[in-house]
């Protein structure tokens, strides 16, 4: 049954630009329920801020199903929070207990620069994508649906990696802040497919190089994985790595051209 | 208060011709293709449509369109295209495949989504939703959709609410997710060659119209605040539906009408906006403070059994109630169809038991849903490969574990079937503008049935707005068009400008949530699942007096240059006051009950929906005149060709 929690000290970053210098600013929530979701608990926090006439925390989200990848925050000091396979919009104030303090951050990672307060930009998830994370089919010549039969455990694992909502939080959760385990998550649901062989080892290629370019390297810590929402697992990467591995024989005679 | 209702059986609105093709119904969508206008490749690169959202109607219109040829600029309020609210979409899409040889057909689902839409929706668009519904499933699978397969490798199909056959194709809970995914992946593979130009947080904030012709919009960009024009030969929205007017919802926390709004009032006709469907599985509000609700997938009725106990305020805990204490409402009431009642149906029922003290749950708001018979006779593996990302996301908002104790559900506002009126081509009363996916009415009349939007929305955007919009440019090659420094653009700019600094010099004391929370609640109370003249006339009473509040006594704090998540609020919540004025004033003039829409003064003895074919056979369709409460009302009269005209009945 519903309990109320009371005395939560918040630590929120406040940061009022791109170019801003940021802050911690502390407030108090005196009670809230337990049956509130952690951002609903903001919800309230902002309507009191508006109503002393000050300026509302500016944080991400929008579907709050935990499907949309939309929410972000670190929450004392883990993306999305304490519980496992939980994004911050499914947390709910259950998890916490009376007293305790909350440290509340944006996502930490250079290639997600920080907005305003907890607001990051994650536009280079799409550069990613829009290098190769796709099966070129323009509209209109598709072949009959069941004409390639696909074995079940393949679209099945196919279906796992392609479960990533590309929230960053595999990013913000890395010491290195490397977006392998983003990027292997759309190679291995593309790669598996047959549908997506024609262009596998490009694709491959493209998406990796392009997330080379912004994001730092992976190290083989597995943070990524043990902070995704979704609970992507780490093979993934291997996955990428060696569909890159061989790309770079495969695409050779077009690397000579270079 | 009086309305008038000016439903005459006079001369057709000539703004409102439909623009049915000619030929038997299974015909017309070729008739149409083959007279169609054609745009030569070459010349496709010198118009600009502007595709605003980018859920699956936006996002597949903008890359079919770039990968034809034409110059696309797609705008969305999000981050990031990906984020749009079809990804929510949880239980499937539907299509005439028939590859379960269990009896479908394109005539099935054809009828099937007439019948479900209780005879409110055009015959021609439903027959062509049906018929390109088959592409659809054979698109999305070359893009590496990863729809659930049987063991043999061919795609896996389910049941859903209205419908007979298995034709519902899957992926998990999570269809929408990767549906939207996919088309997703085509638009970015358009931006990465330069075919779409991405304006990513920007927000529309006005239609622009010049001569009588849609040229281009004014938006606002979330993260500077800087208000910007962009002109184009035609502009397409794919905005979405205005379900947040209720506040509580299971559509996303920025959903919003404002879109839809902005072109109703520059002269788009706005159609049947009462009609709103409550979807019977969501969670149960727990608290005051609940920020949106959570559906549950219709897919899950497949082998949830629907029940209340049989004795009113019944406080013994689900397990402690023997057998034959439990009353199965939907298998008793509609033996055929079961616990597969369509949407509307099955969300009536729940209230009525509700109502008369048979909730269960703590506030004894909801009915259960239960699993243990399928976990007994499918094993619980099985059970959780059809349902455990759901059962999981249960367990996380509802705090109870599903395989143990049954889930308690309770109806909530999901979709709104209303919206622009359409033509055939999918135009809006203002030439040159389109709307697609739930942003329009055209295709579920005054209930959709599950699984169909996202099969609509693919629809509008891959299929039908590629062939309607060439059609409606070829007149126009080579002819100027409008630029952005026509005066148009500038008053339009000014006019945003002038708006959302008047939100922020108001100066009062309550915020836009506070605001819009009291405006759902009036709505919900009296234009939600059942509908009555005295309330709908107190709410029409009342929304506008709290909208005089709105003007005085709203608070925006922060200033409009830079993010201010609560200036953007303040403008979605100004537009959904004047929607919800419109709402109830459309509840109030149909003066009948069908679908989504339940008038309590018509019904049958048993309690359903008596429809009133004589008199409002027909689509409600209103022009704005500068103030909600006094818009105008048109008439597009609905014709049965094909189908029958009957009570629909799921007994």
């Amino acid at each position: 049954m519903t309990k109320t929690l009371t005395n939560l000290t918040l630590k929120i970053w406040r940061q009022d630009g791109p170019a801003g210098e940021g802050r911690f600013e502390t407030h108090v929530i005196d009670a809230i329920s337990d049956e509130a979701s952690f951002l609903e608990m903001l919800d309230v926090l902002n309507e009191r801020l508006i109503t002393q006439g000050k300026e509302a925390v500016a944080f991400d989200h929008d579907c709050r199903e935990g499907i949309c990848g939309t929410c972000s925050l670190m929450i004392n000091g883990q993306a999305h929070g304490p519980q496992r396979a939980t994004t911050t919009c499914q947390l709910h104030m259950r998890t916490f207990k009376s007293n305790d303090t909350i440290v509340i951050e944006p996502w930490r990672a250079s290639a997600f620069p920080i907005i305003k307060d907890l607001m990051v930009d994650r536009a280079a998830f799409d550069r990613i994508v829009e290098a190769g994370g796709y099966i070129t089919a323009p509209t209109g010549g598709a072949p009959d649906a069941n004409l390639i039969p696909i074995p079940k455990p393949v679209a099945d694992a196919a279906m796992d990696s392609a479960a990533c909502i590309g929230c960053g939080a595999c990013v913000a959760a890395c010491p290195n802040g490397a977006a392998n385990l983003f990027t292997a998550a759309k190679v291995a649901h593309l790669n598996l497919l047959p549908q997506g062989q024609a262009e596998r080892y490009r694709r491959a290629e493209a998406m990796v190089e392009m997330m080379d370019e912004q994001f730092g390297s992976c190290t083989n810590h597995g943070e990524c994985s043990a902070a995704c929402p979704k609970e992507i697992s780490i093979d993934v990467i291997a996955l990428m790595n060696k569909d890159y591995r061989a790309a770079k024989f495969k695409n050779r005679k077009e690397l000579s051209r270079i | 208060m009086t309305m008038i209702d000016n439903r005459p059986a006079t001369a057709a609105n000539p703004k409102l011709a439909s623009k049915v093709p000619d030929g038997v119904l299974a015909d017309k969508w070729d008739n149409y293709k083959a007279n169609a206008k054609l745009v030569n490749p070459n010349n496709k690169r010198k118009f600009k449509v502007i595709v605003v959202g980018t859920g699956l109607a936006g996002a597949s219109a903008a890359a079919t369109l770039a990968e034809l040829g034409y110059q696309v600029d797609a705008f969305t309020f999000h981050d990031s295209p990906r984020r749009a609210h079809s990804i929510a979409a949880q239980g499937g899409i539907n299509a005439a495949k028939n590859y379960k040889g269990d009896g479908d057909s394109i005539h099935r689902l054809f009828t099937d989504t007439i019948k479900g839409g209780d005879f409110r929706s055009r015959e021609a668009n439903v027959h062509r939703l049906a018929q390109v519904s088959v592409d659809i499933i054979d698109q999305m699978v070359a893009q590496g959709v990863p729809f659930a397969r049987e063991y043999g490798g061919l795609l896996d199909n389910r049941s859903f609410g209205g419908a007979q056959v298995s034709r519902t194709f899957y992926a998990r809970g999570q269809t929408g997710q990767q549906l939207l995914l996919g088309a997703y992946q085509q638009l970015a593979r358009q931006i990465g060659l330069g075919g779409v130009r991405l304006f990513n947080r920007c927000e529309l904030v006005d239609i622009v119209v010049v001569d009588g012709r849609a040229a281009g919009i004014v938006v606002r960009d979330l993260l500077t605040g800087e208000i910007t024009s962009h002109a184009a030969h035609a502009v397409v929205l794919a905005t979405g539906g205005y379900g947040n007017v209720f506040f509580l919802s299971t559509n996303a926390m920025n959903c919003n009408v404002t879109a839809a709004w902005r072109a109703h009032r520059k002269g788009a006709y706005f159609a049947n906006p009462c009609y709103t469907q409550i979807h019977p599985t969501c969670i149960p509000q727990s608290d005051e403070f609940q920020s949106k609700l959570t559906l549950m997938s219709e897919s899950l009725r497949n082998d949830g059994r629907v029940w209340v106990p049989k004795l009113a305020g019944d406080n013994r805990p689900a397990a402690q109630i023997p057998e034959e204490e439990r009353d199965y409402y939907l298998e008793r009431l509609y033996p055929s169809y079961g616990n597969l009642a369509p949407r509307d149906i099955s969300s009536r029922a729940a209230k009525r038991l509700v109502d008369k003290g048979h909730g269960v749950g703590p506030l004894r708001n909801g009915v259960y849903l239960d699993f243990s018979a399928a976990i007994n006779r499918l094993g619980r593996s099985v059970v959780e490969e059809r349902y455990g990302n759901l059962f999981e996301m249960y367990e996380r908002i509802a705090g109870e574990n599903p395989y143990d104790v049954p889930m308690r559900i309770y109806p909530a506002t999901h979709y709104t079937m209303g919206g622009l009126w359409v033509n055939y081509e999918l135009e809006t009363t203002i030439p040159g503008l389109y709307a697609a996916g739930e942003a329009n009415f055209s295709d579920h009349g005054a209930n959709r049935l599950g699984a169909s939007a996202l099969m609509q929305g693919l629809a509008d955007g891959y299929f039908v707005l590629p062939y309607t919009i060439g059609n409606g440019l070829a007149p126009l090659l080579n002819k100027t068009i409008p630029g952005t420094d026509h005066p148009e653009f500038k008053a339009a700019e000014q006019a945003a400008r002038d708006r959302f600094n008047g939100y922020l010099n108001v100066k009062g004391t309550r915020s836009p949530d506070w605001f819009h929370r009291e405006l759902g609640k009036i709505i919900w109370d009296y234009c939600g699942m059942e509908r009555s003249q005295a309330g709908l006339e107190k709410a029409i009473g009342e929304i506008p007096a709290l909208y005089e509040e709105f003007k005085k006594d709203l608070r925006v704090t922060g200033t409009g240059e830079g993010v201010n998540q609560t200036l953007e609020k303040a403008g979605r919540v100004d537009d959904f006051f004047q929607l919800g004025m419109l709402m109830c004033k459309d509840a109030l003039v149909r003066e009948e009950s069908c679908g989504g829409h339940f008038r309590v003064e018509h019904q049958t003895e048993e309690g359903e929906a008596q429809r009133d074919d004589e008199n409002f056979c027909n689509v409600s369709a209103w022009e704005w005149t500068g103030n909600p409460s006094e818009s105008n009302l048109h008439i597009e009269p609905l014709a049965f060709e094909t189908a029958h005209l009957a009570t629909r009945s799921y007994k």
